[in-house]
């Protein structure tokens, strides 16, 4: 990192102090700190297009544009057959593919399909979970960012009890 | 937060579990007005203030996350350092070591 950017840092940081004191003051013992601006935590921001995208198609398209899917056995999806619970649907998502840059999650019939992605690194292991909603019976794709090819695999998840309820 | 980390030869696997309600911004109050949208957005991990991991959340994400994933490398009594911010701005960090 830049010298100039760590300085912006530390004066973010100090601001942060300053607000999260206000904010503490007002939230009592509540330990959460809301700042004004939103941090940045890593090297990619958060991709609003891809996550706002009302489709399945709009959504990859935001999150890998330009480039192509190759539907691949070499990725291990996890997932129930049938979900009892829309609202908590665990979900896995491993593979031996080498130099795995990003994995993604989409819902297909969710109102906004893109659940998460998750960015790689050389030291991990491509082997992540995680629970997630799903409004109705949809297709769940997993798509794995490797070698510059996007590796796709997906299955039908039947849900019982919708989870984006309201 | 809840965070769990044990190491397994040479592989590190980290799992949390955050407190959030993950509001989606569709769902209705008694009154049927709509409540806002307010969810987690990025959650980030750092290893020995390395990062290790790096996820960008939807609303999609069930209320109270679950996440997990593994590293490379770790050793016991290495301190795991998880941060999230929502969209509000919101954020929390939480810390373990590795057993």
């Amino acid at each position: 990192m830049l010298v100039g950017d760590d300085m912006n840092l530390s004066e973010k940081n100090m601001k942060m102090d300053r607000r999260g004191f206000l904010s503490n003051l007002l939230k009592g013992a509540a330990c959460i700190v809301t700042v004004a601006s939103l941090p940045r935590l890593a090297l990619a921001a958060w991709n609003e297009k891809a996550f706002k995208a009302e489709t399945l198609e709009g959504a990859l398209s935001s999150k890998y544009p330009g480039l192509e899917f190759v539907d691949s056995s070499a990725i291990k999806l996890k997932a129930p057959a049938i979900a009892e619970n829309g609202a908590v649907v665990p979900v896995g998502v491993k593979t031996d593919l080498p130099d795995v840059k990003t994995i993604s999650l989409f819902v297909e019939k969710n109102p906004s399909p893109l659940a998460a992605t998750f960015h790689l690194t050389p030291i991990n292991v491509a082997d992540v979970s995680i629970r997630i909603r799903m409004g109705e019976t949809s297709n769940l794709i997993a798509v794995v960012e490797s070698g510059g090819k996007l590796h796709r695999v997906q299955q039908e998840v039947k849900v019982t009890i919708g989870g984006c309820g309201g | 937060m809840k965070i769990k980390a044990k190491v397994k030869k040479d592989i590190t696997k980290v799992k949390m579990l955050i407190k959030h309600d993950m509001e989606t911004g569709r769902r209705k109050d008694q009154d049927g007005n709509i409540i806002p949208g307010l969810y987690i957005t990025e959650v980030s991990a750092s290893h020995n203030d390395q990062p290790v991991f790096y996820a960008e959340v939807g609303q999609a994400v069930s209320k109270d996350p679950y996440m997990a994933f593994s590293f490379k490398g770790g050793a016991a009594g290495d301190k795991i350092s998880i941060t999230w911010v929502d969209s509000s701005g919101a954020t929390e960090t939480g810390e373990a070591a590795i057993k």
